[in-house]
């Protein structure tokens, strides 16, 4: 019998871990739906970019207010880790505070953890404010209603909720506050229990603790379906990020391939293709579903915390025009997430759903109102690139469609016909000289 | 004094035998538009003052094809790029210099995957340049005191991580520099890239460049100093609709330059 709460927290434990990792299977599938793009080169630099961008949090503080209250958060989140580690082995082993053990060290360590926890709920009540009360413009936008409010606000429940229940344990832990070493804020609320028997304690130190490996599994678990993810992906986001200067655009290889065909006067374009010849890529150029999109265009879709940077920076949002590049970002996420339910519900094949990224989710408006400034790109925190995916689209709507907006259409004749955007003469390029 | 500028062809100096140090690349803007126009004869006579041994394209040069990349027309991109190298690698050169920010990113960044490989500059760069040598001096600016804002180009700041080049030349006039709230990497676009010069914004409350020419006009400038022709436009439209242009010039920091050397 002794063993039966060591087996419960096991099964708890496997469950909680194990559907944990079926979902980031099905995350890795779904961003492996994109077009393969290579990005292995220049490790040195992507390290690098990670450690300073990720691990640095060196563009959050560009917004000194919510950096500061974010990098709270994401230390407490990040040492508390260790604090987590020790309850699984209690859990497991049925020991009880076994790092306590090293001495003084542990109370230095649960000491942090406690200071640490008072921050982050600090920190998260701001955020709380930020959000429900002083109402900043960008949680108020209108991809912002319903479920991103939601789920902004449910993580900072969360959060209190783990904090407080952290800090519960701590003081009525009698054998640890016998110990005065580290309770630096449990000890203020240790009195709090004064009046009850010390088995009632007791019962409420087990309730914390088991309430609170089980809120930090129930977390662990809602990270997929939340904006929340970005925890994890933005450390491989950061990664896989441009290193190129913001303003080269890719070229697409495939119409290297046609247009060096079409200049070369040796070609005949009506001979059919050598027998054994590698089938003509791509069947698309640029973009109108997600599949379309590269893989890390779909990792960025899956890392995007919603925090809306991009889109306060964007000078055509700014100017109350509908591009987002927040929303385009969301958009792609969404239409990701419902091609990989498609591919669930009809035995591991995309059954044709007759929707796509493109004019379900986002409109020829949206992508026609960008002037490829870079100021989302610049501004994101988690090197996202929502203007990559505007691109393709366009490229889409261009190369595909024919539906470029009408002046372009004529700016494309003239740069045709007189290699300028202008209908002027090429033989009248020079005539500024003698005018 | 147009007539005194000395522009010389890359087909010239190869029928003379000789190569230049470096080729200007007008670009479409600085070749056809009036008010680009202006910026490009600026920048020649400072070349032609420094004497530098540079040549255009003349009727040869075409379009980069950038505004068709942003555009999305990647096609008519590559058929303007591969004809653009073919002629720049027949002409064997090396160096290259334009007053287009869109055009210098799209030859420095987007030519070389496509067998173009140049040593591309801004002029911004290229002026900081000779007054590094001494190549052109500024005694007595005629531009002391007087209050200037530089505007960065979105192809040039954020692009191309280029925002110093700009303000050390401006740096020489000996003016009274301010910057706008945004500048440098927050800077606000103009309003015309990613092809929008040639077409009518989407609908909104309001015009980028306006928004724009907001932010400069607060901090109270004489001249509002550009680097980009594109910009240029913008900005000056900017002015007029605010209904500043008594009181506020829109000049490229070529025309600047060239102005204070008394040109």
């Amino acid at each position: 019998m002794e063993y039966v709460p060591n087996i419960i927290f096991a099964i708890i434990l496997i469950i909680g871990i194990g559907y944990f990792a079926r979902n980031v299977k099905k995350l890795i599938r779904n961003i492996k739906l994109g077009q393969d793009l290579d990005v292995s080169d220049d490790k040195p630099q992507r390290w690098k970019n990670m450690s300073r961008i990720a691990l640095g949090q060196s563009k959050m503080v560009k917004r000194p207010i919510a950096g500061f209250l974010h990098v709270v958060v994401y230390v407490g989140f990040v040492i508390i880790n260790i604090e987590v580690l020790e309850i699984i082995i209690d859990g497991v082993f049925g020991t009880h505070r076994i790092f306590s053990k090293i001495g003084s060290l542990y109370g230095i360590l649960i000491g942090t953890f406690e200071i640490l926890a008072i921050l982050v709920l600090v920190a998260v009540i701001l955020f709380w404010l930020r959000r429900n009360v002083i109402k900043l413009k960008r949680f108020l936008s209108t991809e912002m209603k319903g479920w991103p409010k939601s789920d902004g606000n449910i993580i900072l429940y969360f959060e209190v909720v783990l904090m407080c229940l952290f800090l519960t344990m701590n003081a009525t832990d009698l054998q640890f506050q016998a110990m005065d070493s580290g309770n630096v804020i449990s000890q203020f609320i240790a009195p709090w229990f004064n009046g009850f028997s010390e088995s009632t304690i007791h019962l409420i130190e087990r309730s914390a603790w088991w309430i609170h490996i089980i809120g930090i599994l129930a977390f662990l678990n809602y990270l997929y379906f939340s904006k929340h993810l970005h925890i994890l992906l933005a450390f491989p986001n950061t990664y896989y990020g441009k290193l190129t200067p913001k303003g080269q655009f890719p070229n697409l290889e495939a119409v290297t391939k046609e247009v060096k065909m079409m200049m070369d006067p040796n070609v005949d374009p009506f001979a059919a293709p050598p027998e054994g010849a590698e089938p003509e890529m791509p069947a698309k150029f640029g973009a109108s579903d997600v599949q379309d999109l590269s893989w890390v265009n779909l990792l960025n879709a899956y890392t995007c915390t919603e925090c809306g940077r991009c889109t306060s920076e964007c000078p055509a949002n700014q100017t109350g025009k509908k591009l987002s590049p927040r929303k385009i970002m969301m958009d792609t996420r969404d239409r990701l997430e419902e091609v990989g339910k498609n591919i669930d519900a009809n035995n591991g094949e995309f059954k044709d759903d007759g929707k796509q990224l493109l004019g379900d989710y986002i409109t020829n408006e949206e992508i026609w109102a960008c002037t490829t400034c870079n100021a989302c790109v610049e501004a994101c925190p988690v090197s996202i690139d929502p203007l990559n995916i505007i691109m393709q689209m366009r490229q889409y709507l261009v190369m595909e469609k024919s539906a470029a907006p009408m002046e372009l259409n004529n700016m494309m004749t003239n740069i045709e016909n007189n290699g300028a955007p202008w209908p002027y003469n090429q033989q009248d390029r020079l005539n500024w000289k003698n005018e | 004094m147009s007539e005194q500028l000395k522009v010389p062809t890359m087909a010239e100096f190869m029928a003379e035998g000789k190569q230049p140090d470096i080729l200007f690349w007008v670009g479409s803007a600085g070749s056809y538009d009036d008010r680009a126009k202006k910026i490009t004869k600026a920048f020649v006579k400072i070349l032609n003052k420094a004497q530098v041994n540079f040549a255009v394209l003349g009727t040869e040069e075409s379009s980069t094809g950038d505004v068709a990349k942003r555009a999305g027309n990647e096609f008519l991109f590559q058929m303007q790029a591969l004809m653009n190298i073919e002629l720049l690698n027949a002409y064997d050169v090396k160096r290259i210099v334009t007053c287009d920010p869109h055009s210098f990113n799209c030859l420095k960044n987007e030519y070389p995957n496509l067998g173009g490989h140049y040593d591309v500059i801004h002029h911004t760069q290229f002026l900081k340049e000779l007054i590094d040598s001494n190549k052109i001096e500024i005694k007595d600016s005629n531009y002391k005191g007087k209050r200037i804002t530089f505007h960065d180009p979105c192809y040039l700041g954020r692009a191309n991580s280029e925002y110093d080049a700009p303000r050390d030349v401006l740096a020489v006039l000996n003016a009274n520099m301010q910057e706008m709230k945004r500048s440098k990497a927050t800077a606000l676009c103009c309003g015309a890239g990613g092809a929008q010069m040639f077409k009518e914004p989407e609908k909104g409350n309001m015009d980028i460049n306006e928004m724009r020419t907001q932010d400069a006009l607060e901090t109270n400038p004489d001249i509002i100093a550009t680097g980009c022709p594109y910009c240029n436009t913008m900005m000056t439209d900017g002015v007029k609709f605010k209904e500043k242009e008594a009181d506020v010039a829109v000049m490229d920091i070529a025309e600047l330059i060239a102005n204070a050397q008394d040109l």
